[in-house]
């Protein structure tokens, strides 16, 4: 029987005191963003903010916790950000939003900081021990969203942005699940050889947990050769976004198959627009009732992007919807 | 070109050629405007409703005057009754509604509003401020007003179908403030679309709210467009096809690398050309701006001219935004001068037509 487990990609938006407190002690300019070496006041501030939106997800009934991802100013390239072999440069766009992060440029060998697993650290001392999240960029992103000036190319690059992130999973306190998040494989899609490096840097990072591993791409659907190579990594679910794109997502899975468990993105991380519980509900019947294959052992149901985008008691609702609609799916399917 | 320039040639201009001199908008706040604000805000400060409108209104006179005496032809308040390009506009227009700061990047946030339901017109937006400033200056006002593809891209759209749909209808909001607008004797209108650069495929939803903006209004009413901070590569020549008389474009940032980019084919409307940098606190010298002036003279002969900023001054310090304004000034006299005298002779390149 099929589980269905209710949660988010992370990276959550601050609750609107920790903004103000955090401007007030930070500064807005680029030197006065996180670069893993915050005082105490500051990282005070911060412990006080995860704990608020671990309470909300908890009180929400999401399956899975996330820590929340509060520190990463630079979003999904805050893992090279705190990193001692990168330089972190200019404002530089992320991807297609009206949102800005430090070009972060690595200039020497990389070597795993801890600093991802010191905030799940903290973040298992407040969640139960089965539900604990942790959400990594994948290593095609983290790759694309960055500058090498290091390693000369390509191939090398990624291998090593790919060893980079295995070594901080490795550090990882015990978690139940981990998100890759890879919004590239779609924004930027890579070419011919570059799919397969891809696949396999995604399947030595996922290698590198025991957990379930689900690699999320968004912002639209995989290229079919794209898809067709992530299933060969040693992954246990692709997610969809299907708030940006339904048909070419159904296609995929029609044409090539899925993995055992999958996760859908039906609610939107980018729009205050808050659905309706019953409204998802009847999307993941939809999308069941699509695929000809039997049914799914687990089914994650999710926000398809990341949440910072969000006023954040909107973002508190987007959570309560998803943990709602999971339960009504579980009672469907009963 | 537009025919439409010479009702703000200056009846005293001691030159035959004329370069139209203006701002696109912004401007620096006096400090004490700002505290103003503060005490506005604070419940328990003795500073009603009243004193601060009339701490905004001694604002615009200030700035209006700190135009005139820049020697601008046509002056702005400096927009020193709006917060934020996007706010001030979405409290005016019913369907908008506002949860709360969003992150840009770091801790830079913005209040970014949602559109609830659909957008209609309530309040008239500019239309007071218009007649203040006008009443208070002999020299002709510029109004810049938010474009429609901008209120729509950077608010959440939960009402409508897409972007689009919304920008459609804002946009049909946008020219019944310009009528009323041009009802109280405006002349000069300029339309902001920073979002067009971030989302340059869209040029063609842009095109369309334009068309919607400007149906009904009179030949002799100027209507710029505003981009700034893009590849215009990507949105040029199509923009050609928009029906504006100025375009109005930053380029002294990027020390003019995308100049050629309007060379070919032939810039048809009028070139309002950002000749001073806005994030630069130094104020340029008035020879380096003659020559950043006749960069424009590659793309557009003079009559088809205009000297501006490249965008907003309202971050520089107020003394240093003013010395560009005085500085560009000058330089447009002198550019004037030399053409009057026949001593610039600048080469255009014969590009194909555009219909090619």
């Amino acid at each position: 029987m099929t589980e269905y487990v209710s949660t988010t990609p992370g990276l959550y938006p601050l609750p609107d005191w920790a903004k103000d407190d955090l401007s007030h002690l930070k500064g807005h300019q680029k030197h006065d963003l996180i670069s893993g070496d915050e005082g105490e006041e500051i990282t005070a501030v911060y412990e006080e903010a995860r704990d608020e939106v671990i309470s909300v997800q908890q009180d929400a009934g999401l399956d899975r916790i996330v820590e929340g991802q509060l520190r990463w100013d630079d979003m999904l390239a805050h893992p090279l950000a705190v990193n001692d072999a990168v330089e972190t440069r200019g404002i530089v766009r992320y991807y297609d939003n009206n949102n800005f992060y430090r070009e972060p440029v690595v200039t020497d060998d990389l070597a795993a900081t801890g600093d991802v697993a010191s905030e799940l650290e903290a973040a298992a001392d407040l969640t139960d021990d089965d539900d604990l999240q942790a959400v990594l960029p994948g290593p095609y992103s983290l790759a694309d969203l960055s500058t090498d000036e290091h390693y000369g190319d390509e191939a090398d690059f990624l291998a090593a942005i790919a060893d980079l992130l295995a070594d901080e999973a490795d550090a990882f306190p015990d978690v139940e699940t981990l998100f890759l998040l890879e919004p590239s494989l779609v924004e930027n899609a890579p070419d011919d050889g570059e799919d397969e490096r891809a696949s396999e840097a995604i399947d030595q990072v996922a290698s590198a947990v025991d957990a379930d591993v689900v690699v999320q791409p968004y912002w639209g659907a995989l290229e079919e050769k794209v898809y067709a190579h992530l299933l060969d990594a040693d992954i246990d679910a692709v997610g969809f976004d299907f708030v940006s794109n339904q048909d070419d997502n159904l296609y995929n899975i029609q044409e090539y198959g899925a993995t055992d468990d999958i996760a859908l993105g039906l609610a939107d991380g980018q729009n205050t627009l808050v659905e309706d519980p019953e409204a998802i509900r009847d999307r993941v019947e939809w999308v069941e009732g699509q695929l000809p294959t039997a049914e799914f052992e687990t089914v994650y149901l999710t926000t398809n992007t990341e949440t910072f985008y969000l006023p954040y008691a909107k973002y508190v609702e987007k959570l309560e919807v998803l943990a709602e609609a999971a339960d009504l799916a579980e009672v469907t399917a009963a | 070109m537009s025919e439409n320039k010479d009702q703000f040639r200056p009846e005293d201009h001691e030159n035959d050629h004329f370069l139209l001199t203006s701002v696109v908008g912004s401007y620096p706040k006096p400090k004490w405007l700002n505290r103003a604000k503060e005490l506005y805000e604070d419940d328990e400060a003795d500073f009603d409703e009243d004193n601060w409108k009339e701490a905004k209104d001694d604002a615009a006179l200030v700035i209006t005057n700190e135009h005139e005496r820049a020697g601008l032809d046509t002056v702005v308040d400096g927009e020193m009754r709006r917060n934020e390009m996007v706010e001030f506009f979405a409290h005016r227009i019913d369907g908008y509604e506002f949860n709360g700061p969003v992150k840009v990047w770091g801790h830079n946030y913005f209040d970014k509003p949602s559109v609830v339901s659909e957008v209609e017109y309530d309040e008239n937006w500019l239309v007071d401020e218009y007649e203040f400033t006008a009443s208070a200056t002999d020299r002709p006002v510029k109004v810049p007003i938010t474009g429609p593809y901008t209120l729509a891209s950077w608010a959440f759209n939960e009402a409508y179908e897409d972007d689009a749909e919304l920008a459609y209808a804002l946009a049909d909001l946008v020219n019944e403030e310009i009528e009323k607008l041009v009802d109280a004797g405006a002349r000069y209108i300029q339309i902001d679309e920073p979002a067009l650069a971030t989302t340059p495929d869209d040029h063609a939803i842009v095109g369309e709210a334009l068309e919607r903006i400007v149906a009904d209004i009179p030949e002799e009413v100027r209507i710029g467009l505003h981009v700034c901070y893009g590849d215009y590569s990507r949105i040029y020549p199509e923009i050609l096809e928009f029906p504006v008389d100025e375009f109005d474009l930053e380029l002294a940032n990027g020390d003019y690398e995308q100049l050629d980019v309007f060379k070919d084919p032939e810039f048809t409307a009028d070139l309002a050309l950002g000749v001073v940098d806005v994030h630069v606190a130094e104020v340029e010298s008035v020879e380096q701006i003659e020559e950043n002036i006749k960069k424009g003279l590659e793309v557009v002969p003079p009559e088809q001219l205009v000297v501006s900023p490249d965008c907003g001054l309202k971050l520089l310090p107020r003394e240093v935004a003013y010395g560009k304004m005085e500085n560009m000034v000058q330089a447009a006299r002198n550019v004037e001068a030399d053409l009057d005298a026949g001593n610039i002779d600048i080469e255009r390149e014969t590009p194909t037509p555009a219909d090619d």
